[in-house]
């Protein structure tokens, strides 16, 4: 019979003061299995600690029960303990007689009884224990960075600049994201583009950071340490080894489509960069748009071409690449006009939504920065924004809060009025939310200096009557309705994940709240991780969040990372569930219940398969096991049974 | 006086997690459930908790995590589907099926866990003790 050792602590008087512990020491001495048993003050103690290794040393115990505190607090450490004279950790067990025994019992008698029974059912468990080894598990040193928005392009830089390979896929032809199309920044007013494309440019040219542009991630398998991720690069018809990025084509092409990048404001060509500043800086050809691909007539870029770099007949390249650590970084997008009835739905000229009117801000966009309206191209001398469309109104929309609007806002009215000083800007608001560094002064300023009237209230309803959008809204401060003939109509509307977000999230078997927002491990101490060891968040993919928290946060993920990066191997709960192969039939019953897919059925040996080191150890397959060839281990059906025999013997 | 045997499996993360809550807040329960803290209540096979009553149990108890908030995803809906079929069979087999019950109880709910050992307790005192079935 196995011999097994038993060290009852005192705890002071946290567990003497109501549990007979030598009562209890001197009953079980001659329980089964028990060569030696032994109460101390304290067991976590050093001398306590070297009573336990003596007693193995000198009688050769194969298994150590401790009656302590919680597991939670010293498992380890007594783990430890018995490892530093050879016996295998996970030969000892701990009876938490303390948080679950003596402090919620105040019955001296009826405390002892259960202490009792709780150590001899853990004592049980011990018997039957097996030696068991760490999973351990290699590392690939190279991250996946799914983004190229500022965050992805944050987590990049900062994960290849510590010496570590990174794989940066963005659909879109160019980097740079939401942040490429702002055109200046709160509270600083910084120039988008001044300070992203520097970065843009060094993510292009980063010995250690591989750029896929144009690209999807279609598959990910495997798990922390050792992803197969498989990525689609879209055709680009433009042979990008010949393409100097001259731009003859594009300004030939004789399609034009509207821009995406500049909000349907200007036109680009079926052939194009979306925007003269993108990364990498070479063509992709639009299939759909294009004259050739629809009528097999055209070939203008091709004849134009200086290097021959048009290619009709490329193909998807499908890449398969091993990466260790995955960052998601897949940003948003604004709720779209057509879901806000009380505001046209979308039909009205001129009442646009806040990317927009970044657009016609933007030096670099359609109007070149002086503000028009869209419409007809004049500039509009009575402007209204208008804040919490979509958000914080959940029984029309969305309940949370995009966090950023009330700052674009205010920057939106504050350049509008730097551009138009005789024109008049009008915020309607439920809330002024200036919670950063520098914001509640910017939005001091705007009120004060640049007279922007801010409204308590919101808008009811608006409509175009004369080439004017009649806005009637309620001004809850002083109580009277309000009506303004507005010329442009600029909505806050709410951040939404961007699209494909969820269905990435369940490619990559992460999750997502109500609203498709990734899912953080834990939302105070764990903001960075999801609930995949492995797979990190950043940015707005995670929840609304502006320019430095977004960076931040990119930043902390890349941390995580290279922390993952650093160690030398992995090291993985041993507590797996086992296949015994001749007593599995092959149902297929516990691979149907693995939330980790670490069960497979053999095709031909016709039983379970388990990877090791994908199972998390919870046993779910083991109840569902009808043969009892699935075992957890030192979780065995027979542990249990005896435990559930000692507690009622 | 009669005192009720009842076999309790919580969960480590959430339900073992608010036991020891339960305690660090010094709480008072009833003496009469005696826990075995499994990684997942998904590891409870109902054929333990039919051992539980054959080896003279008055009562089980079962705790895990809130739904949607299981740390294996969803173990807790695997329990759950278990126990409502379970509860039918004891139905079957002539075992009030109240002598079985499902808890979610979180890490942060040792003042529950407390209020559900003590209902749990009183509830099965009052149904008495469990005449021994041999299934």
């Amino acid at each position: 019979m196995k011999k097994i050792g038993v060290f009852i602590c005192h705890c002071g008087i946290n567990i003497a003061g109501t549990v007979d512990v030598k009562g209890i020491a001197e009953k079980l001495k001659n329980y089964p299995g028990v060569v030696f048993i032994q109460d101390y003050k304290y067991m976590c103690s050093d001398p306590g600690q070297n009573l336990i290794r003596e007693q193995i040393r000198e009688l050769g115990l194969e298994a150590v029960v401790v009656a302590a505190c919680s597991p939670t607090l010293h498992e380890a450490t007594f783990r430890r303990a018995v490892e530093s004279v050879g016996m295998n950790p996970y030969e000892c067990e701990i009876a938490n007689i303390r948080e679950q025994c003596s402090w919620v019992h105040h019955d001296k008698t009826a405390a002892t009884a259960k202490a009792e029974i709780i150590i001899k059912s853990v004592i049980e468990k011990a018997r039957l224990d097996e030696d068991l080894a760490p999973v351990q598990v290699p590392i690939t040193r190279r991250a996946l960075v799914i983004g190229g928005g500022v965050a992805g392009m944050q987590a990049a830089l900062n994960i290849a600049n510590s010496g570590f390979e990174v794989l940066l896929v963005e659909k879109n032809p160019s980097i740079g994201g939401r942040m490429a199309q702002l055109s200046e920044t709160f509270p600083t007013l910084d120039c988008s583009q001044c300070i992203l494309t520097p970065k843009m440019v060094e993510v292009a040219q980063h010995p250690r950071i591989k750029l896929l542009t144009y690209s999807e991630l279609t598959d990910v398998s495997g798990f922390v340490g050792n992803f197969r991720v498989t990525i689609r690069q879209k055709a680009r018809y433009v042979d990008w080894q010949k393409c100097t990025g001259c731009g003859v084509c594009m300004e030939k092409c004789p399609v034009k489509v509207a821009s995406e990048f500049d909000s349907q404001l200007a036109n680009r060509r079926a052939i194009y960069t979306p925007f003269p500043q993108a990364v990498p800086n070479k063509p992709v050809l639009d299939r759909p748009h294009c004259t050739y691909f629809k009528t097999g007539k055209c070939q203008i870029c091709k004849k134009l071409c200086p290097f021959d770099a048009i290619d009709y007949d490329q193909q998807d390249v499908v890449l398969t690449e091993e990466v260790g650590a995955i960052v998601v970084a897949t940003g948003y997008d604004l709720y779209g006009l057509e879901h806000l009835p009380e505001y046209g739905a979308g039909n009205i000229p001129d009442v646009i939504d806040g990317l927009t009117f970044e657009r016609i801000l933007s030096a670099s966009g359609p109007f070149s920065g002086e503000v028009r309206r869209p419409s007809d191209g004049k500039v509009p001398q009575e402007v209204v924004f208008i804040k919490c469309v979509g958000s914080r109104d959940p029984e029309n929309h969305y309940p949370y809060c995009s966090k950023v609007c009330c700052m674009y806002t205010t920057k939106h009215a504050m350049l509008y009025k730097h551009r138009v000083p005789d024109g008049q800007a009008y915020v309607f608001y439920m809330d002024v939310r200036a919670d950063g560094k520098g914001y509640e002064e910017f939005y001091q300023r705007a009120a004060e200096e640049d007279k922007v009237l801010y409204l308590r209230g919101k808008v009811a309803k608006m409509y175009r009557d004369n080439g004017k959008i009649i806005v009637c809204g309620y001004d809850t401060l002083s109580g009277e309705n309000v009506e303004i003939g507005a010329d442009l109509v600029v909505l806050a509307t709410a951040i939404r994940p961007a699209q494909g977000a969820v269905e990435l999230a369940k490619l990559l078997k992460i999750q997502v709240d109500q609203h498709g927002f990734l899912t953080e491990a834990h939302p105070k101490l764990r903001p960075v991780e999801s609930l995949t060891a492995g797979i990190f968040l950043a940015g707005c993919a995670q929840s609304p969040r502006d320019i430095p928290d977004t960076v931040a946060q990119a930043a902390g993920a890349a941390s995580m990372v290279t922390t993952l990066f650093a160690r030398e191997c992995l090291y993985h709960e041993p507590i797996t569930t086992g296949v015994n192969e001749e007593l599995c039939s092959g149902c297929g019953i516990c691979v149907a219940v693995c939330p980790y897919d670490a069960r497979q059925l053999h095709r031909e040996k016709h039983v379970v398969e388990v990877n090791e080191v994908l199972c998390e150890g919870c046993g779910a397959c083991a109840a569902a096991c009808p043969s009892g060839a699935a075992q957890q281990r030192n979780f065995k059906d027979a542990q249990l049974i005896n435990m559930i025999k000692a507690i009622l013997t | 006086m009669y005192e009720p045997k009842i076999v309790a499996f919580f969960c480590k993360w959430c339900t073992s997690a608010g036991a020891d809550l339960a305690g660090t807040s010094r709480l008072t329960y009833q003496p009469n459930v005696i826990n075995i803290r499994v990684m997942c209540s998904s590891r409870v096979d109902p054929e333990h908790v039919l051992d539980a009553f054959r080896e003279g149990a008055d009562g089980v108890l079962i705790g895990g995590c809130h739904p949607g908030d299981c740390h294996y995803k969803s173990g807790n809906y695997q329990t759950l589907k278990r126990m409502v079929l379970l509860k039918k069979i004891l139905r079957d087999i002539g075992i009030n099926e109240r002598r079985l019950r499902l808890e979610w109880i979180s890490a942060a709910e040792g003042k529950r866990l407390a209020q559900v050992i003590n209902q749990f307790s009183d509830e099965i005192r009052r149904l008495g003790q469990l005449k021994a079935v041999r299934l």
